[in-house]
């Protein structure tokens, strides 16, 4: 049985969070969540109507599903702090996933802004979840911030490229001491369970389900990969091999008896 | 040094050959650039080309994939609100001009409240505020007065007005304003001096930059656009691509999208198109634009009949008007006389049951003002 994840004191035992932009309907959500077994959904606070129930995204959101806002659109620390404080407002929790772009060809995120948002936010007692470019001293910065976790990214968003940074990733998962969630990128299950394969704490999916001709089906497929992959890991991988153990072409020798 | 603008990228295409350049275009040459990563300003020419018509169904089915993936299967919808026709310009296009006999309305912010509450019963969150350009009636206090009175009922407020100064853009930012939207009608400057007569507007370089003041502002989104028939559509299609990409490197963190409005008949002295722009030249437009800026917006409005707009969901548009009226105070009466004729006559509701029966969600809410 694989180790839950545990991330500011709550216990999650799916790895795999969702995303909930994207779909060609919001009915289709819950049907998504339950096939992958989510816990943790984010969902755009730009995207959120509080005065229209049947087009409001978090009503389509199962209760015991932790909801994790994002910034989406802020394009500096303050917009995504103002965002923040405004999903808070609307009654969706603590929980925030800093997403902050001021690149619009490539939607890259910008990680010093990232780095001053998570600062504030942690300080007012949000769990912040930061959307980051994998890098290491980044990172860190972020732990000191008060990051509740990481969150590099494996491909720009939504471009279902798999994991492009995959090197960078492997450094976060050795030298970070928070859980690393693969964010944005991931195309395919075999993608997901490569990264959750390395060490990664969870993943993120969203266009891969959202596009999908059958995002019901991807999302269990997902949902199985994320856990073969955590299985995986925390069993150990036996050693890779370049030739057989019988021959020791180099020290055999020692062993030859005279 | 003068800082340069994108009125300096057309003055180098002035001396351009289009007509050369789309005579040596080979077949190899449209499918080399299909298959590249990025498109550079004469791979997206070269889409434009009358050749490339050939190739119209696998450029389609490219601007498809990259359109899912980059917005999914969603649409954004938005109404238009026009609040003053009072205009002294003189375009030979429009049913605004100043030479038509029309009675001129201007709203009063209680009526601006009116028509706000009639559109926001049906969902929509985004509004486009217009006006003609007479800043006597509609100025730059009074568009900000309307600022205050939309901003009770809606969450994002573009503006479609004459072209400002920076600093009056600064003032749009401050009262709440999120996005510009501004045609530059054609980028031929000599037919552009033959086309507009009298008035402001006969700057044409003054309003090929108010985009970019806009920007400078601080404004996140900026729509621009060329009508579609006053020139070859070619190279307006070419010029206003080349513009936003122009806008995405300057700012790159705004929202960069084009419109593509194909001239419609409108009251006054029956003005005709020097080009008739057919469905296929706009398909061709809209999907080669996809590819040129996979991550722009192209916004498609109720110029268009329902079947074309239904047929070209997907194929790279990503917003589209609904419930649209071209007239000042037209979504609380009917008979306000409109700009121009619309085709599309559906209500917000009809346009979302028509998305989500094609597969798409209607997004009514894409951003909040902070």
């Amino acid at each position: 049985m694989a180790e839950p994840l545990k991330i500011a004191g709550y216990s999650i035992n799916s790895r795999l969070f969702i995303g909930t932009g994207k779909f060609a309907s919001n009915t289709i959500i819950p049907e998504v969540i339950a096939a992958a077994s989510a816990e943790v959904v984010t969902v755009a606070l730009r995207r959120m109507d509080i005065n229209f129930p049947d087009e409001n995204i978090v009503n389509f959101i199962p209760k015991g599903c932790i909801i994790m806002p994002n910034t989406s659109g802020a394009r500096n620390a303050e917009e995504a702090i103002r965002i923040a404080r405004l999903a808070q407002a609307s009654g969706c929790g603590n929980w925030i996933k800093i997403e902050v772009i001021a690149d619009n060809r490539y939607l890259l995120p910008d990680n010093q802004e990232t780095i001053k948002a998570t600062e504030v936010l942690a300080n007012e007692g949000f769990v912040v979840l930061p959307y980051m470019s994998p890098d290491l001293m980044a990172a860190r910065r972020l732990v000191d911030a008060g990051a509740a976790a990481v969150m590099p990214l494996g491909a720009p968003i939504g471009t279902n490229r798999g994991l492009k940074t995959k090197e960078l990733i492997r450094i976060l998962i050795e030298e970070i001491p928070l859980p690393i969630i693969v964010d944005a990128g991931i195309g395919k299950p075999s993608e997901a369970a490569e990264a959750m394969e390395m060490g990664a704490a969870a993943v993120l999916v969203n266009t891969a389900m959202a596009t999908a001709q059958n995002p019901v089906a991807i999302a269990k497929a997902f949902a199985l990969a994320v856990k073969a992959g955590r299985i995986a890991f925390e069993a150990g991988p036996g050693a890779v091999q370049a030739y057989a153990n019988a021959s020791s072409p180099l020290t055999g020798f020692l062993r030859e008896s005279l | 040094m003068r800082e340069t603008t994108f009125y300096d990228d057309v003055s180098h295409y002035q001396t351009f050959d289009f007509e050369g350049f789309f005579q040596q275009i080979r077949e190899q040459d449209i499918l080399r650039v299909l298959e590249a990563n990025r498109l550079t300003p004469l791979g997206y020419l070269t889409l434009l080309s009358p050749i490339a018509e050939k190739y119209l169904e696998q450029i389609a089915q490219r601007a498809q994939e990259l359109t899912v993936r980059h917005f999914g299967r969603t649409m954004q919808l938005f109404t238009p609100m026009y609040v003053s026709d009072y205009c002294i310009n003189h375009c030979v296009y429009c049913g605004f001009q100043e030479k038509n006999k029309l009675n001129r309305r201007r709203l009063s912010l209680a009526e601006v409240g009116l028509e706000a509450r009639s559109i926001v019963e049906t969902g929509l969150k985004h509004i486009l505020l217009l006006t003609g350009e007479d800043r006597r009636q509609a100025g730059v206090t009074y568009l900000k007065e309307c600022v205050q009175v939309l901003r009770r009922n809606f969450t994002a407020i573009g503006i479609e007005v004459y072209p400002l100064q920076q600093e009056e853009y600064v003032e749009m930012v401050e009262a709440g304003v999120d996005s510009l939207t501004m045609f530059q009608e054609t980028y031929n400057s000599v037919l552009y001096a033959r086309l507009h007569l009298a008035g402001p507007k006969r700057d044409y370089r003054f309003r090929l930059e108010a985009p970019e003041r806009a920007g400078k502002a601080g404004l996140r989104g900026l729509n621009i656009g060329a009508l579609l028939g006053l020139d070859d559509w070619r190279r307006d299609a070419f010029f206003t691509g080349l513009h936003a990409d122009y806008l995405q490197r300057r700012f790159p963190d705004a929202e960069i999208s084009i419109s593509t409005p194909r001239i419609r008949p409108c009251i006054g002295d029956g003005f005709q198109p020097a080009a008739n722009v057919i469905d296929s030249n706009l398909v061709q437009y809209i999907t080669a634009f996809r590819l040129f800026l996979p991550r722009g917006g192209i916004t498609l409005s109720t110029r268009e009949t329902p079947t074309l707009r239904n047929h070209l969901l997907g194929l790279g548009v990503t917003r589209m008007s609904a419930g649209v009226s071209t007239g000042v105070g037209g979504h609380s009466r009917t008979d306000a006389p409109g700009q121009f004729e619309i085709a599309d006559n559906r209500s917000v509701g009809d346009m979302a049951a028509m998305l989500y029966q094609r597969g798409y969600q209607p997004v009514y809410k894409d951003w909040q003002t902070l």
